[in-house]
């Protein structure tokens, strides 16, 4: 399978693994608690939230199909490109999650594209 | 939680995911390339996973995934986003001087123009670090 065609599957898995964990997430709230129970119990809790093992399922996908690119693409173009989910994952976060974001980062959402751009070449 | 203790809880586990996703994705990348037999099958990528480096790579990228996670409970995925996102430039110099990549003037460009953004992005927003109380 070609390096662009494992990479798109890469970045799009991420992209939706990414916003439904963070949209889960914060519904659940802040987490406070960092000893082993605390933690055990909020494992507990969060393997019954249906957009997180949703979200986990896109990350399995991304992660296979990110192992079998690292295999033959180099890691300096591999993971760098995979900052390609951040231009996605900004536009989400604005429309999906509500969240508020200001000119300049959209500047940097636009340098980190041309970044991205340029591994291509 | 008072705002200073909070962000730097926030720089604390921006450091972890960092590092987790940089080591890991290192320990990955060396494992898939000393395979014995290419992870051409399902059944052969299976086996893939368990080689040591890889196990190792995932067992790290595993903590990534979990401090990430804790972390988004309380901090903006446009803010967390950016600022782990210096674990790309570490990546690339990974493969650089311990991968013996060949990385090209382009190549070099790209990645510190996705720095010049990430900087831009972040530059500012500490206190966006946290998310805005719910009203």
């Amino acid at each position: 399978m070609s390096a662009w065609i494992l990479l798109s599957i890469v970045v799009g898995c991420t992209v939706l693994g990414d916003v439904l964990s963070s949209f889960e997430m914060k519904r659940h709230g802040e987490v406070q608690e960092f000893h082993p129970r605390g933690l055990g119990r909020l494992l507990a809790t969060l393997a019954t939230k249906k957009f997180l093992i949703l979200s986990v399922f896109f990350m399995a996908i991304s992660f296979f199909a990110f192992i079998k690119l690292v295999e033959t693409a180099d890691l300096s173009f591999a993971v760098p490109a995979s900052a390609a989910t951040i231009v996605f994952e900004t536009i989400l976060a604005r429309l999906i999650l509500k969240e508020s974001v200001d000119a300049r980062r959209w500047w940097g959402v636009c340098l980190v594209a041309l970044g991205v751009i340029l591994l291509a070449e | 939680m008072p705002p200073a203790r909070l962000q730097w809880k926030t720089r604390l586990f921006a450091a972890i995911v960092i590092l987790s996703n940089t080591l890991g994705n290192f320990s990955i990348a060396r494992g898939m390339r000393g395979l014995a037999v290419p992870a051409d099958s399902a059944l052969h990528m299976v086996r893939a996973i368990f080689a040591p480096w890889v196990a190792l790579g995932i067992v790290l990228l595993i903590l990534w995934l979990l401090t990430r996670m804790v972390l988004l409970s309380w901090a903006d995925l446009s803010y967390v986003l950016p600022v782990t996102s210096l674990g790309y430039v570490a990546n690339a110099l990974m493969g650089h001087f311990f991968l013996g990549e060949h990385i090209t003037l382009a190549r070099w460009s790209g990645t510190l123009l996705i720095v010049a953004g990430t900087v831009l992005v972040g530059m500012g927003s500490h206190t966006r670090a946290v998310r805005r109380e719910n009203p």
